[in-house]
């Protein structure tokens, strides 16, 4: 069990900056979440955690200690890769043991950690074969006992599930989960699929080009999101973005109509987008909706439905609706939605925030 | 021996021989006599004597004439089949030939003389295996000290090349460094270096080191090789960086990693090298006659080479001893070569 913290952390590969000073801090048994699209750097920030890659400048500290040239293998954490990165040619209980021999652990110690983890694990019979012999879930198993038995102060885990398939993705989802209450270790897991995130985390932590986007509770960053990118990256289906300008004081112009917004402090005529979720929409006719669409596509989930469609300008819009309402392509309809369910974003893309 | 024909009779698909089979059995038995050929009429015209093996057209199998002592004669004198005048077939012994006929007796009954033209008789052979070629030599020739001095060359040189070959692919193949590039390049360039260019830059070096006349000078300067750290660097190559940053989160240092994660997983390639590594050794035969001066350091090949006189070749003790001398190695290889198959088949990671 230990805490974490990042300050400044700047990493650089030759003239290329990958993370661009990092300020993070992560609580005792905290499961944090770093979630990002492909090439955001969190992957990078894990293995400069990890100690695989040394910080080119800024501190990291271990329960405040100063770790930065302290070697992966002293830092006391433990990491399990997406490849799962177990040894081929041994089989799980040494697979499960090699950490562990080589921190000189009597004999005895081993036998007892690998039998504990393994049983916590559900994998007491596999011990004596080799990774090749198991199925992706139970490679998936072994590795995550592989990070159990070392006892880390940080479980670093890099895109964990993304090698199984959909559904025994959901399953060791749980398990992660149950995992970290009966642990109650602190974790850090990189992914880029939102819905991991928000089901898992404690914390999410957002990344973007090697910047810190948000960081905050999967509530905060669905309902008060900092900025159109996590706005857009937390929620499925994706937030619906609108362009339009601020009216007179507390209203918005969309495609020529006029919609209050109270509280909204924006210059008269600035360009904003508005932001509204799928699921906080509500559909009517096209005569008095806020914003009128063309359906351009229909995806029939059984509990809801998910309409896909056009507004004048040719933005998409996507719009979920409950039950299992009949909708055909080219059908003109219109959606509303509560002033309050409305997030407003600037022309950089920050949120203005309305009192 | 019913499992052994329908392998060797098996066939694409359906009962019928396509012309793609007899294609393929065709191009099989050529490189089958190709190969295997050569070996056979070594191993086979080793047991021959030095009679058989100068003779012109030579034969395949090691015949031998068939000899009879004859009643007052001191020497046995060699057996004929003779076809006679009257157009019978005898076994006579040859007493003399004069010109184109040849004086022979009927070893029964020795006293009368028989003049037969030589193109009328036939010399009888049977099948007889010299083994004195090889028990000969064993006993006057110091095969079994030679051998030892190969055997004792092949596996340390070989285990040296292995681990230093594999050390340097290690470095090369998971080490970012400035110049990597340029170090492997420049160990790829001296495989455009021959042996006969540095002959004597090495030799002098050895002398210096007094290893000459000792067999850790013929080790020590073969056992880089610059085949050898490219093969184990290509093969590394593909063993996965994620389970080298694993074993470094588990606590192993790079030796551990070298030796606990990288040696095994490369064991495929290691075997590989280990056959060549034998081979070259063992075949080795200018640098070992180089630096040995000695005949009691001389490896194998050296060795034989002592049949090899400056007016005549003892072929029939060349030709047995050098069956000799590959018979280990052929073993090795079939040993290992199956442990590169199985060890190919470990390999696949996911």
């Amino acid at each position: 069990m230990s805490d974490l913290v990042l300050n400044q952390v700047v990493k650089e590969f030759g003239a290329v900056r990958i993370l661009h000073g990092i300020d993070l801090a992560i609580r005792d048994g905290e499961f944090v979440v770093f979630v990002g699209p492909s090439g955001c750097g969190k992957s990078t920030l894990l293995r400069v955690i990890a100690g695989l890659e040394r910080v080119s400048s800024g501190e990291i500290r271990l329960d405040s200690r100063l770790v930065n040239d302290v070697s992966a293998a002293d830092r006391g954490l433990a990491m399990v890769f997406q490849s799962y990165a177990l040894y081929p040619h041994m089989s799980v209980r040494q697979n499960l043991a090699f950490g562990l021999e080589n921190s000189r652990m009597p004999k005895a110690e081993i036998d007892k950690r690998v039998a504990e983890a393994a049983r916590m694990l559900l994998i007491e019979p596999l011990l004596h074969r080799k990774p090749r012999q198991l199925s992706g879930g139970q490679r998936q198993r072994v590795a995550i006992g592989r990070a159990i038995v070392r006892r880390p102060g940080i479980f670093l885990l890099d895109e964990p599930l993304s090698n199984l398939d959909a559904e025994l993705r959901v399953v060791m989802r749980a398990e992660l989960a149950a995992l970290h209450n009966s642990l109650k270790a602190t974790m850090i897991y990189v992914t880029h699929d939102q819905t991991e995130a928000m089901t898992l985390a404690d914390r999410i932590v957002v990344l973007k080009d090697g910047r810190i986007e948000q960081v905050g509770t999967p509530l905060e960053l669905y309902n008060q999101p900092a900025n159109r990118f996590v706005a857009g990256f937390i929620g499925s289906p994706r937030m619906n973005f609108i362009e339009g300008e601020a009216a007179v004081a507390g209203a918005v112009s969309i495609n020529g109509r006029t919609l209050p917004l109270p509280g909204l402090a924006a210059q008269t005529g600035a360009s904003i987008v508005l932001g509204v979720r799928p699921h906080a929409v509500t559909l009517t006719a096209p005569e008095d909706a806020a914003i009128p669409l063309e359906v351009t596509l229909v995806e029939q989930l059984g509990a809801e439905t998910v309409l896909h469609g056009r507004t004048v300008k040719g933005e998409s819009f996507t719009v979920t609706a409950p039950g299992q309402g009949r909708f055909s392509i080219g059908e003109r309809v219109g959606v509303t939605f509560a002033p309050e369910h409305v997030h407003v974003f600037d022309g950089e893309g920050r949120v203005i925030s309305r009192s | 021996m019913n499992a052994l024909t329908t392998f060797l009779l098996r066939r694409r698909g359906g009962q019928s021989w396509h012309w793609t089979d007899m294609l393929a059995y065709l191009w099989l038995a050529i490189g089958l006599v190709l190969m295997f050929g050569p070996v056979l009429w070594l191993t086979v015209s080793s047991f021959k004597t030095p009679a058989t093996l100068a003779e012109f057209p030579p034969t395949l199998l090691p015949l031998d004439t068939q000899v009879a002592t004859v009643p007052g004669y001191d020497k046995p004198l060699p057996l004929y089949r003779v076809t006679m005048e009257d157009g019978s077939q005898r076994v006579l012994a040859q007493v003399r030939r004069v010109g184109i006929m040849a004086q022979m007796v009927d070893p029964q009954s020795p006293q009368a003389i028989v003049r037969v033209p030589i193109d009328k008789r036939v010399p009888v052979r049977e099948i007889s295996l010299a083994t004195s070629n090889y028990s000969e030599p064993l006993r006057q020739f110091d095969f079994l000290r030679y051998f030892q001095n190969s055997v004792f060359v092949t596996v340390m040189a070989t285990l040296i090349t292995l681990v230093v070959n594999s050390m340097a692919a290690f470095a090369l193949s998971k080490y970012e460094f400035k110049g990597r590039a340029a170090v492997l390049g420049i160990i790829l360039a001296t495989l455009m270096v021959p042996l006969s260019v540095i002959v004597v830059p090495l030799y002098l070096v050895v002398n210096q080191l007094n290893l000459f006349d000792t067999l850790w000078g013929v080790i020590l300067p073969t056992v880089a090789t610059p085949t050898g750290v490219f093969l184990l660097r290509q093969y590394m190559l593909t063993i996965p960086d994620e389970l080298i940053d694993a074993a470094r989160m588990d606590k192993a240092s790079e030796w551990q990693i070298y030796w606990r994660i990288v040696l095994p997983l490369a064991a495929p390639a290691l075997a590989v090298l280990a056959i060549f590594s034998v081979m070259w050794r063992w075949n080795d035969f200018l640098w070992p006659l180089i630096v040995l001066s000695r005949k009691e350091q001389y490896t194998l090949q050296v060795g034989l080479n002592a049949f090899s006189g400056e007016l005549n070749v003892q072929w029939h003790y060349v030709l047995s001893m050098t069956v000799l001398s590959i018979l280990p190695v052929a073993l090795i290889f079939l040993f290992l070569q199956r442990y590169i198959t199985a060890g190919i088949a470990n390999t696949g990671l996911k």
